[in-house]
Protein backbone atom coordinates (compact mmCIF):
# COMPACT_ATOMS: atom_id res chain seq x y z
CA UNK A 1 0.00 0.00 0.00
CA UNK A 2 1.57 3.41 -0.97
CA UNK A 3 2.28 5.11 2.23
CA UNK A 4 -0.01 8.73 2.86
CA UNK A 5 3.01 10.80 3.21
CA UNK A 6 6.71 10.18 2.95
CA UNK A 7 10.07 12.36 3.07
CA UNK A 8 13.38 11.08 1.44
CA UNK A 9 17.18 12.80 2.75
CA UNK A 10 15.22 16.06 4.08
CA UNK A 11 18.09 18.53 5.37
CA UNK A 12 16.44 22.31 6.20
CA UNK A 13 18.58 25.18 7.74
CA UNK A 14 17.85 28.67 9.15
CA UNK A 15 20.81 31.60 8.18
CA UNK A 16 22.93 27.91 8.00
CA UNK A 17 21.53 26.71 11.42
CA UNK A 18 20.20 22.90 10.24
CA UNK A 19 16.66 22.96 12.15
CA UNK A 20 16.27 19.24 10.43
CA UNK A 21 18.87 16.83 9.25
CA UNK A 22 18.92 14.16 7.24
CA UNK A 23 15.00 13.13 7.81
CA UNK A 24 13.77 10.01 5.82
CA UNK A 25 10.46 8.94 7.23
CA UNK A 26 7.12 7.32 5.96
CA UNK A 27 3.67 7.53 7.31
CA UNK A 28 1.51 4.76 7.46
CA UNK A 29 -2.23 5.32 7.24
CA UNK A 30 -4.16 6.52 10.33
CA UNK A 31 -3.70 9.41 12.69
CA UNK A 32 -0.09 9.97 13.46
CA UNK A 33 1.16 12.66 16.16
CA UNK A 34 4.26 14.30 15.51
CA UNK A 35 5.86 15.18 18.57
CA UNK A 36 9.73 16.97 19.87
CA UNK A 37 10.09 20.10 22.05
CA UNK A 38 10.59 23.42 21.10
CA UNK A 39 12.30 23.98 18.11
CA UNK A 40 12.61 20.05 17.05
CA UNK A 41 12.08 21.12 13.69
CA UNK A 42 7.78 19.75 14.06
CA UNK A 43 6.31 22.70 11.93
CA UNK A 44 9.71 22.92 9.81
CA UNK A 45 8.92 19.43 8.58
CA UNK A 46 5.23 20.07 7.62
CA UNK A 47 6.14 23.32 5.72
CA UNK A 48 9.64 21.83 3.89
CA UNK A 49 7.78 19.39 2.63
CA UNK A 50 4.69 21.75 1.23
CA UNK A 51 7.52 23.84 -0.44
CA UNK A 52 6.91 27.28 1.85
CA UNK A 53 9.94 27.29 3.14
CA UNK A 54 12.88 26.07 1.06
CA UNK A 55 14.92 22.84 1.86
CA UNK A 56 18.14 22.28 1.19
CA UNK A 57 17.47 19.30 -0.33
CA UNK A 58 15.30 15.91 0.48
CA UNK A 59 12.16 14.85 -1.41
CA UNK A 60 8.25 14.30 -0.27
CA UNK A 61 5.53 12.82 -1.33
CA UNK A 62 2.36 13.04 -0.97
CA UNK A 63 -0.49 9.41 -1.17
CA UNK A 64 2.65 8.36 -3.12
CA UNK A 65 2.92 11.34 -5.48
CA UNK A 66 4.98 14.84 -5.76
CA UNK A 67 2.99 17.59 -4.32
CA UNK A 68 1.60 19.21 -7.65
CA UNK A 69 0.13 16.76 -8.83
CA UNK A 70 -1.15 15.91 -5.10
CA UNK A 71 -2.15 19.22 -3.99
CA UNK A 72 -6.21 18.78 -4.59
CA UNK A 73 -6.28 15.87 -2.05
CA UNK A 74 -3.44 17.47 0.41
CA UNK A 75 -5.14 19.91 3.28
CA UNK A 76 -2.72 21.99 5.54
CA UNK A 77 -3.96 23.75 8.75
CA UNK A 78 -1.58 26.32 9.84
CA UNK A 79 -0.66 27.60 12.94
CA UNK A 80 -3.51 29.73 14.26
CA UNK A 81 -1.01 32.46 15.35
CA UNK A 82 0.16 32.67 11.89
CA UNK A 83 -2.64 34.94 10.18
CA UNK A 84 -4.31 38.08 11.47
CA UNK A 85 -7.93 37.61 13.07
CA UNK A 86 -8.65 40.73 12.63
CA UNK A 87 -8.89 40.37 8.94
CA UNK A 88 -12.51 41.64 7.51
CA UNK A 89 -14.14 38.31 6.98
CA UNK A 90 -16.72 35.92 8.28
CA UNK A 91 -15.85 32.78 9.48
CA UNK A 92 -17.85 31.31 6.51
CA UNK A 93 -15.68 33.79 3.98
CA UNK A 94 -12.45 31.69 5.83
CA UNK A 95 -14.14 28.16 5.20
CA UNK A 96 -14.91 28.96 1.62
CA UNK A 97 -10.88 29.91 1.19
CA UNK A 98 -10.32 26.23 0.62
CA UNK A 99 -12.46 26.32 -2.90
CA UNK A 100 -10.70 28.74 -4.48
CA UNK A 101 -8.72 26.75 -6.67
CA UNK A 102 -11.99 25.20 -7.41
CA UNK A 103 -14.12 28.27 -8.18
CA UNK A 104 -14.14 30.97 -10.35
CA UNK A 105 -12.39 33.77 -9.52
CA UNK A 106 -14.37 36.96 -10.23
CA UNK A 107 -18.06 37.61 -8.25
CA UNK A 108 -19.45 36.55 -4.66
CA UNK A 109 -18.60 32.31 -3.88
CA UNK A 110 -20.42 30.22 -6.19
CA UNK A 111 -23.40 28.41 -4.21
CA UNK A 112 -22.21 25.09 -4.23
CA UNK A 113 -18.82 26.42 -2.46
CA UNK A 114 -20.81 27.81 0.01
CA UNK A 115 -22.75 25.16 0.95
CA UNK A 116 -19.82 22.75 1.26
CA UNK A 117 -17.94 26.08 3.40
CA UNK A 118 -21.55 25.41 5.44
CA UNK A 119 -21.18 21.70 6.06
CA UNK A 120 -17.45 21.73 7.06
CA UNK A 121 -18.41 25.02 9.31
CA UNK A 122 -21.60 22.65 10.92
CA UNK A 123 -18.55 19.35 11.30
CA UNK A 124 -16.97 21.51 13.68
CA UNK A 125 -19.73 22.76 15.23
CA UNK A 126 -19.92 25.96 14.26
CA UNK A 127 -23.16 26.46 11.97
CA UNK A 128 -24.10 29.27 14.03
CA UNK A 129 -21.34 31.17 13.83
CA UNK A 130 -20.75 31.29 9.85
CA UNK A 131 -21.77 35.38 9.47
CA UNK A 132 -19.98 35.90 12.47
CA UNK A 133 -16.66 38.18 12.12
CA UNK A 134 -13.60 35.94 12.40
CA UNK A 135 -12.11 38.55 15.19
CA UNK A 136 -15.19 38.10 17.49
CA UNK A 137 -14.65 34.47 18.00
CA UNK A 138 -12.68 32.70 20.57
CA UNK A 139 -9.39 31.35 20.20
CA UNK A 140 -11.10 27.77 19.99
CA UNK A 141 -13.56 28.85 17.48
CA UNK A 142 -10.77 30.25 15.31
CA UNK A 143 -8.82 26.91 15.49
CA UNK A 144 -12.21 25.19 14.47
CA UNK A 145 -12.46 27.70 11.41
CA UNK A 146 -9.04 26.85 10.60
CA UNK A 147 -10.14 22.85 11.11
CA UNK A 148 -13.01 23.61 9.49
CA UNK A 149 -11.19 25.15 6.14
CA UNK A 150 -8.92 22.31 6.29
CA UNK A 151 -12.25 19.82 5.80
CA UNK A 152 -13.48 21.52 3.06
CA UNK A 153 -10.69 20.79 0.89
CA UNK A 154 -12.07 17.35 0.63
CA UNK A 155 -8.54 16.34 0.94
CA UNK A 156 -7.39 12.38 1.48
CA UNK A 157 -4.56 13.75 3.41
CA UNK A 158 -4.24 16.52 6.00
CA UNK A 159 -1.05 18.56 7.39
CA UNK A 160 -2.21 19.91 10.82
CA UNK A 161 -0.02 22.11 12.33
CA UNK A 162 -0.60 22.31 16.13
CA UNK A 163 -4.55 22.68 16.01
CA UNK A 164 -4.81 21.35 19.96
CA UNK A 165 -2.45 24.34 21.49
CA UNK A 166 -4.36 26.23 24.01
CA UNK A 167 -7.85 25.22 23.39
CA UNK A 168 -10.52 25.20 25.49
CA UNK A 169 -11.90 21.43 26.23
CA UNK A 170 -15.15 21.73 23.99
CA UNK A 171 -12.19 22.49 21.19
CA UNK A 172 -10.34 19.88 22.42
CA UNK A 173 -12.91 17.49 21.86
CA UNK A 174 -14.38 18.23 18.51
CA UNK A 175 -11.09 18.15 17.00
CA UNK A 176 -10.71 14.59 18.27
CA UNK A 177 -13.69 13.57 17.01
CA UNK A 178 -13.08 15.10 13.91
CA UNK A 179 -9.79 13.02 13.30
CA UNK A 180 -11.38 9.44 14.50
CA UNK A 181 -14.32 10.16 11.92
CA UNK A 182 -11.49 11.13 9.34
CA UNK A 183 -10.02 7.44 10.07
CA UNK A 184 -13.09 6.05 9.71
CA UNK A 185 -13.04 7.31 6.37
CA UNK A 186 -9.90 6.02 5.72
CA UNK A 187 -7.96 9.18 5.42
CA UNK A 188 -4.55 10.47 6.87
CA UNK A 189 -3.43 13.13 9.40
CA UNK A 190 -0.29 14.20 10.23
CA UNK A 191 -0.37 16.47 13.42
CA UNK A 192 2.27 18.49 14.68
CA UNK A 193 1.29 18.36 18.42
CA UNK A 194 2.53 18.89 22.32
CA UNK A 195 0.61 17.41 24.81
CA UNK A 196 1.76 14.11 25.24
CA UNK A 197 -1.23 12.43 27.52
CA UNK A 198 -3.63 12.26 24.13
CA UNK A 199 -1.33 10.24 22.62
CA UNK A 200 -2.28 6.45 23.93
CA UNK A 201 -5.66 7.19 23.37
CA UNK A 202 -6.55 8.76 20.02
CA UNK A 203 -2.82 8.38 17.88
CA UNK A 204 -2.16 5.14 15.65
CA UNK A 205 1.41 6.62 15.03
CA UNK A 206 4.34 8.61 16.57
CA UNK A 207 6.83 10.86 14.66
CA UNK A 208 9.42 11.67 17.47
CA UNK A 209 11.84 14.72 16.19
CA UNK A 210 14.43 16.41 17.35
CA UNK A 211 16.22 17.54 14.81
CA UNK A 212 16.15 14.20 13.58
CA UNK A 213 14.05 11.59 13.83
CA UNK A 214 14.20 9.93 17.28
CA UNK A 215 12.04 7.11 17.08
CA UNK A 216 8.72 6.99 14.76
CA UNK A 217 6.35 3.48 14.58
CA UNK A 218 3.13 2.44 16.10
CA UNK A 219 2.53 3.99 19.44
CA UNK A 220 3.14 0.88 21.10
CA UNK A 221 6.47 0.14 20.44
CA UNK A 222 7.45 3.86 19.41
CA UNK A 223 6.13 5.65 22.42
CA UNK A 224 8.59 4.81 24.89
CA UNK A 225 10.11 6.74 27.79
CA UNK A 226 13.26 6.18 26.28
CA UNK A 227 12.52 7.72 22.96
CA UNK A 228 10.43 10.68 24.53
CA UNK A 229 13.70 11.16 26.92
CA UNK A 230 16.16 10.84 24.13
CA UNK A 231 13.85 13.93 22.42
CA UNK A 232 13.00 16.03 25.14
CA UNK A 233 16.49 16.72 26.79
CA UNK A 234 17.47 13.15 28.90
CA UNK A 235 14.22 14.37 31.26
CA UNK A 236 12.31 11.18 31.91
CA UNK A 237 8.55 10.65 32.06
CA UNK A 238 6.01 12.85 30.05
CA UNK A 239 5.51 16.23 30.95
CA UNK B 1 -20.98 76.24 -12.65
CA UNK B 2 -19.16 73.86 -14.16
CA UNK B 3 -17.61 73.69 -17.56
CA UNK B 4 -17.03 70.56 -19.58
CA UNK B 5 -13.44 70.43 -19.10
CA UNK B 6 -13.56 70.59 -15.12
CA UNK B 7 -16.17 67.93 -15.36
CA UNK B 8 -14.56 65.33 -16.99
CA UNK B 9 -11.26 66.19 -14.94
CA UNK B 10 -13.96 65.68 -11.55
CA UNK B 11 -14.68 62.67 -12.83
CA UNK B 12 -11.67 61.28 -13.71
CA UNK B 13 -10.32 62.48 -10.39
CA UNK B 14 -13.29 60.34 -9.05
CA UNK B 15 -12.47 57.36 -11.00
CA UNK B 16 -8.42 57.22 -9.69
CA UNK B 17 -9.88 57.80 -6.10
CA UNK B 18 -11.94 54.56 -6.74
CA UNK B 19 -9.19 52.69 -7.73
CA UNK B 20 -6.93 54.19 -5.27
CA UNK B 21 -9.06 52.96 -2.45
CA UNK B 22 -10.04 49.70 -4.30
CA UNK B 23 -6.54 48.82 -4.77
CA UNK B 24 -4.98 50.16 -1.22
CA UNK B 25 -7.67 48.22 0.79
CA UNK B 26 -5.32 45.14 -1.11
CA UNK B 27 -2.32 46.46 -0.47
CA UNK B 28 -3.03 47.35 3.07
CA UNK B 29 -4.24 44.00 3.50
CA UNK B 30 -1.32 42.57 2.17
CA UNK B 31 1.23 44.65 4.12
CA UNK B 32 2.60 46.36 1.44
CA UNK B 33 0.76 49.86 0.97
CA UNK B 34 3.90 51.90 2.20
CA UNK B 35 5.27 50.83 -1.61
CA UNK B 36 2.77 53.77 -2.99
CA UNK B 37 5.31 55.99 -1.12
CA UNK B 38 8.52 54.61 -2.44
CA UNK B 39 6.62 54.42 -6.18
CA UNK B 40 5.50 57.78 -5.94
CA UNK B 41 8.83 59.55 -5.53
CA UNK B 42 10.66 56.27 -7.58
CA UNK B 43 8.64 57.64 -10.58
CA UNK B 44 9.97 61.48 -10.56
CA UNK B 45 13.62 60.86 -12.10
CA UNK B 46 11.32 59.18 -14.57
CA UNK B 47 9.09 62.35 -15.74
CA UNK B 48 12.22 64.74 -16.25
CA UNK B 49 13.99 62.12 -18.43
CA UNK B 50 10.82 61.34 -20.46
CA UNK B 51 10.00 65.44 -20.60
CA UNK B 52 13.66 65.74 -21.25
CA UNK B 53 13.80 63.40 -24.51
CA UNK B 54 10.71 64.42 -25.59
CA UNK B 55 12.07 68.06 -26.00
CA UNK B 56 15.22 66.84 -27.37
CA UNK B 57 13.06 64.81 -30.08
CA UNK B 58 10.96 67.93 -30.30
CA UNK B 59 7.80 66.42 -29.47
CA UNK B 60 4.94 68.07 -27.61
CA UNK B 61 5.85 69.34 -24.44
CA UNK B 62 2.74 69.04 -22.88
CA UNK B 63 1.66 65.29 -23.53
CA UNK B 64 1.08 63.27 -20.76
CA UNK B 65 1.07 60.16 -22.18
CA UNK B 66 4.81 59.74 -22.90
CA UNK B 67 5.25 61.31 -18.66
CA UNK B 68 3.46 58.67 -17.53
CA UNK B 69 5.41 56.14 -19.20
CA UNK B 70 8.85 57.24 -17.93
CA UNK B 71 7.23 57.54 -14.17
CA UNK B 72 6.45 53.88 -14.71
CA UNK B 73 9.77 52.73 -15.80
CA UNK B 74 11.46 54.56 -13.52
CA UNK B 75 9.33 53.80 -10.39
CA UNK B 76 9.94 50.34 -11.30
CA UNK B 77 13.63 50.36 -11.43
CA UNK B 78 13.03 51.76 -7.98
CA UNK B 79 10.78 48.63 -6.84
CA UNK B 80 14.06 46.32 -8.80
CA UNK B 81 15.86 48.46 -5.95
CA UNK B 82 13.99 47.90 -3.25
CA UNK B 83 13.84 44.08 -3.75
CA UNK B 84 17.82 44.16 -4.18
CA UNK B 85 18.53 45.81 -0.85
CA UNK B 86 15.91 44.04 0.88
CA UNK B 87 16.96 40.09 -0.66
CA UNK B 88 20.08 39.82 1.49
CA UNK B 89 17.98 40.12 4.65
CA UNK B 90 20.18 42.29 6.30
CA UNK B 91 18.36 45.83 5.15
CA UNK B 92 14.53 45.69 6.93
CA UNK B 93 11.60 46.81 4.35
CA UNK B 94 11.31 50.39 5.75
CA UNK B 95 14.84 50.98 5.72
CA UNK B 96 15.11 49.45 1.98
CA UNK B 97 11.47 52.11 1.17
CA UNK B 98 14.02 55.24 2.90
CA UNK B 99 16.88 54.71 0.78
CA UNK B 100 15.37 54.02 -2.54
CA UNK B 101 12.62 56.77 -2.11
CA UNK B 102 15.13 59.86 -1.05
CA UNK B 103 17.66 58.65 -3.57
CA UNK B 104 15.35 58.48 -6.64
CA UNK B 105 13.20 62.13 -5.47
CA UNK B 106 16.99 63.76 -5.13
CA UNK B 107 17.74 62.59 -8.58
CA UNK B 108 14.73 63.52 -9.53
CA UNK B 109 15.24 67.08 -8.29
CA UNK B 110 18.24 67.74 -9.49
CA UNK B 111 16.83 66.76 -12.83
CA UNK B 112 14.04 69.13 -12.60
CA UNK B 113 16.59 71.96 -11.40
CA UNK B 114 18.16 70.81 -15.43
CA UNK B 115 15.02 71.53 -16.76
CA UNK B 116 13.98 74.20 -15.38
CA UNK B 117 17.08 76.27 -16.44
CA UNK B 118 16.31 74.92 -20.06
CA UNK B 119 14.84 77.83 -22.94
CA UNK B 120 12.23 75.53 -23.95
CA UNK B 121 8.90 74.74 -22.81
CA UNK B 122 10.42 71.09 -21.63
CA UNK B 123 9.66 72.05 -17.76
CA UNK B 124 5.94 73.28 -18.42
CA UNK B 125 4.00 72.01 -15.58
CA UNK B 126 6.99 69.45 -14.44
CA UNK B 127 6.40 70.42 -10.82
CA UNK B 128 2.74 69.77 -10.85
CA UNK B 129 3.74 66.15 -10.45
CA UNK B 130 4.96 67.15 -6.99
CA UNK B 131 2.07 67.97 -5.12
CA UNK B 132 -0.11 67.76 -8.09
CA UNK B 133 -2.53 69.93 -9.94
CA UNK B 134 -5.88 68.90 -11.31
CA UNK B 135 -6.63 72.43 -12.66
CA UNK B 136 -4.12 72.19 -15.65
CA UNK B 137 -5.27 68.72 -16.97
CA UNK B 138 -6.80 68.44 -20.04
CA UNK B 139 -9.30 66.55 -20.73
CA UNK B 140 -7.37 64.10 -22.41
CA UNK B 141 -5.24 63.65 -19.91
CA UNK B 142 -7.92 63.40 -17.23
CA UNK B 143 -9.47 60.63 -19.82
CA UNK B 144 -6.23 59.12 -19.41
CA UNK B 145 -5.90 58.82 -15.61
CA UNK B 146 -9.75 57.63 -15.20
CA UNK B 147 -9.44 54.81 -17.81
CA UNK B 148 -6.34 53.49 -16.01
CA UNK B 149 -7.74 53.68 -12.85
CA UNK B 150 -10.95 51.86 -13.60
CA UNK B 151 -8.86 48.95 -15.39
CA UNK B 152 -7.05 48.69 -12.43
CA UNK B 153 -10.58 47.69 -10.62
CA UNK B 154 -11.54 45.05 -13.12
CA UNK B 155 -8.28 43.35 -12.25
CA UNK B 156 -9.02 43.71 -8.52
CA UNK B 157 -12.47 42.29 -9.81
CA UNK B 158 -11.29 39.47 -11.71
CA UNK B 159 -8.81 38.27 -9.31
CA UNK B 160 -10.99 39.08 -6.58
CA UNK B 161 -11.08 35.13 -4.71
CA UNK B 162 -7.45 34.27 -4.71
CA UNK B 163 -6.45 37.83 -3.95
CA UNK B 164 -8.46 37.87 -0.52
CA UNK B 165 -6.88 34.06 0.04
CA UNK B 166 -3.76 35.56 -0.26
CA UNK B 167 -4.09 38.33 1.56
CA UNK B 168 -5.65 36.74 4.71
CA UNK B 169 -3.15 33.66 4.66
CA UNK B 170 0.19 33.33 2.34
CA UNK B 171 0.73 29.85 3.57
CA UNK B 172 -2.16 28.39 3.29
CA UNK B 173 -2.77 30.21 -0.56
CA UNK B 174 0.75 28.37 -1.63
CA UNK B 175 -0.71 25.03 -0.20
CA UNK B 176 -3.36 24.90 -2.84
CA UNK B 177 -0.77 25.79 -5.60
CA UNK B 178 -2.84 29.60 -5.94
CA UNK B 179 0.00 31.39 -8.31
CA UNK B 180 1.28 33.30 -5.24
CA UNK B 181 3.98 34.80 -6.86
CA UNK B 182 1.52 36.06 -9.49
CA UNK B 183 -0.80 37.29 -7.60
CA UNK B 184 1.37 39.28 -5.90
CA UNK B 185 2.96 40.85 -8.90
CA UNK B 186 -0.47 42.15 -10.42
CA UNK B 187 -1.40 43.83 -6.82
CA UNK B 188 2.24 45.10 -7.61
CA UNK B 189 1.37 46.78 -11.10
CA UNK B 190 -1.98 47.61 -9.59
CA UNK B 191 -0.13 49.26 -7.36
CA UNK B 192 2.67 51.05 -9.75
CA UNK B 193 -0.62 51.76 -12.27
CA UNK B 194 -2.72 53.71 -9.99
CA UNK B 195 0.05 55.65 -8.50
CA UNK B 196 1.44 56.69 -11.96
CA UNK B 197 -2.12 57.68 -13.19
CA UNK B 198 -2.80 59.64 -10.32
CA UNK B 199 0.62 61.73 -10.67
CA UNK B 200 -0.35 64.45 -12.54
CA UNK B 201 -3.61 65.18 -10.02
CA UNK B 202 -2.69 64.44 -6.53
CA UNK B 203 1.46 64.35 -7.28
CA UNK B 204 3.98 62.54 -6.08
CA UNK B 205 4.24 63.04 -2.31
CA UNK B 206 0.86 62.48 -1.63
CA UNK B 207 -0.47 59.47 -3.88
CA UNK B 208 0.05 57.23 -1.01
CA UNK B 209 -1.95 58.79 1.32
CA UNK B 210 -4.92 58.32 -1.47
CA UNK B 211 -3.81 54.90 -1.03
CA UNK B 212 -3.45 54.42 2.36
CA UNK B 213 -5.93 56.57 3.84
CA UNK B 214 -9.79 55.55 2.46
CA UNK B 215 -8.45 51.95 2.72
CA UNK B 216 -8.17 52.27 6.19
CA UNK B 217 -11.21 53.92 7.10
CA UNK B 218 -12.87 51.87 5.68
CA UNK B 219 -11.34 48.82 7.76
CA UNK B 220 -12.34 50.37 10.80
CA UNK B 221 -16.33 50.33 9.60
CA UNK B 222 -16.83 47.57 7.76
CA UNK B 223 -16.47 43.64 8.73
CA UNK B 224 -15.85 41.89 5.24
CA UNK B 225 -13.97 42.44 2.33
CA UNK B 226 -16.54 43.18 -0.36
CA UNK B 227 -17.78 46.27 1.49
CA UNK B 228 -14.76 47.24 2.77
CA UNK B 229 -13.26 47.23 -1.00
CA UNK B 230 -16.70 49.22 -1.63
CA UNK B 231 -16.84 51.66 1.41
CA UNK B 232 -12.99 52.59 0.64
CA UNK B 233 -13.78 53.10 -3.52
CA UNK B 234 -16.58 55.22 -2.51
CA UNK B 235 -14.36 57.37 -0.13
CA UNK B 236 -12.01 57.67 -2.25
CA UNK B 237 -14.12 58.81 -5.01
CA UNK B 238 -15.41 61.23 -2.69
CA UNK B 239 -12.32 63.02 -1.99
CA UNK B 240 -10.62 62.67 -5.52
CA UNK B 241 -13.46 64.91 -6.93
CA UNK B 242 -14.28 67.03 -3.67
CA UNK B 243 -10.73 67.49 -3.65
CA UNK B 244 -10.63 68.66 -7.49
CA UNK B 245 -13.30 70.72 -7.53
CA UNK B 246 -12.04 72.87 -4.77
CA UNK B 247 -8.59 73.37 -6.36
CA UNK B 248 -10.05 74.43 -9.35
CA UNK B 249 -12.08 76.83 -7.54
CA UNK B 250 -8.79 77.92 -5.56
CA UNK B 251 -6.59 77.60 -7.91
CA UNK B 252 -3.58 78.37 -5.07
CA UNK B 253 -4.48 75.17 -3.26
CA UNK B 254 -2.98 72.19 -4.53
CA UNK B 255 -4.97 69.06 -5.63
CA UNK B 256 -3.22 66.78 -3.71
CA UNK B 257 -3.38 68.71 -0.64
CA UNK B 258 -6.95 69.13 -1.12
CA UNK B 259 -7.69 65.87 -2.08
CA UNK B 260 -5.98 64.21 1.27
CA UNK B 261 -7.73 66.48 3.40
CA UNK B 262 -11.15 65.62 1.75
CA UNK B 263 -10.50 62.06 2.45
CA UNK B 264 -9.03 62.64 6.22
CA UNK B 265 -12.48 63.92 6.76
CA UNK B 266 -13.96 60.59 6.07
CA UNK B 267 -11.22 58.94 8.19
CA UNK B 268 -11.88 61.25 10.92
CA UNK B 269 -15.67 60.03 10.41
CA UNK B 270 -14.61 56.48 10.64
CA UNK B 271 -12.74 56.54 13.83
CA UNK B 272 -15.68 57.99 15.60
CA UNK B 273 -18.33 55.48 14.12
CA UNK B 274 -15.36 52.58 14.15
CA UNK B 275 -16.79 49.04 14.89
CA UNK B 276 -16.59 48.08 18.03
Amino acid sequence: MTPPFSVTGLNVSYAGRPALRDVTWQAAPGLTAILGPNGAGKSTLLKAALGLIPADSGEARFLGLPLDQARARVAYLPQRASVDWDFPASALDIVAMARVPHMRWWGPVPRAEREAARAALAAVGLADFAERQIGRLSGGQQQRVFLARALAQGADLFLMDEPMAAVDAVTEQTILAVLHGLAREGKSVLMVHHDLSLITAHFDQVLILAGEVVAAGPVATAFTDAAIARAFGGLPGRT
Amino acid sequence: MIGHNTLIVLLGCAALGAASGVVGSFALLRGRALLADAIGHAALPGVVAASLLMAALGGPARSLAPLLLGAAISAWLGLLALRALTASGRIRQDAAIGVVLSAFYALGTVGLSIAQAMPEAAQAGLSHFILGQAATMTEGDALLAGGLALSCIAVIAALFQPLRALCFDEGFARSQGLPVRALDLALLGLLLAVCVAGLPAVGLLLVVALLIVPAAAARLVTRGLPSMVALAGALGAAAGASGALISTRFDHIPTGAAVVLAGLLGFAAAVAFRRR
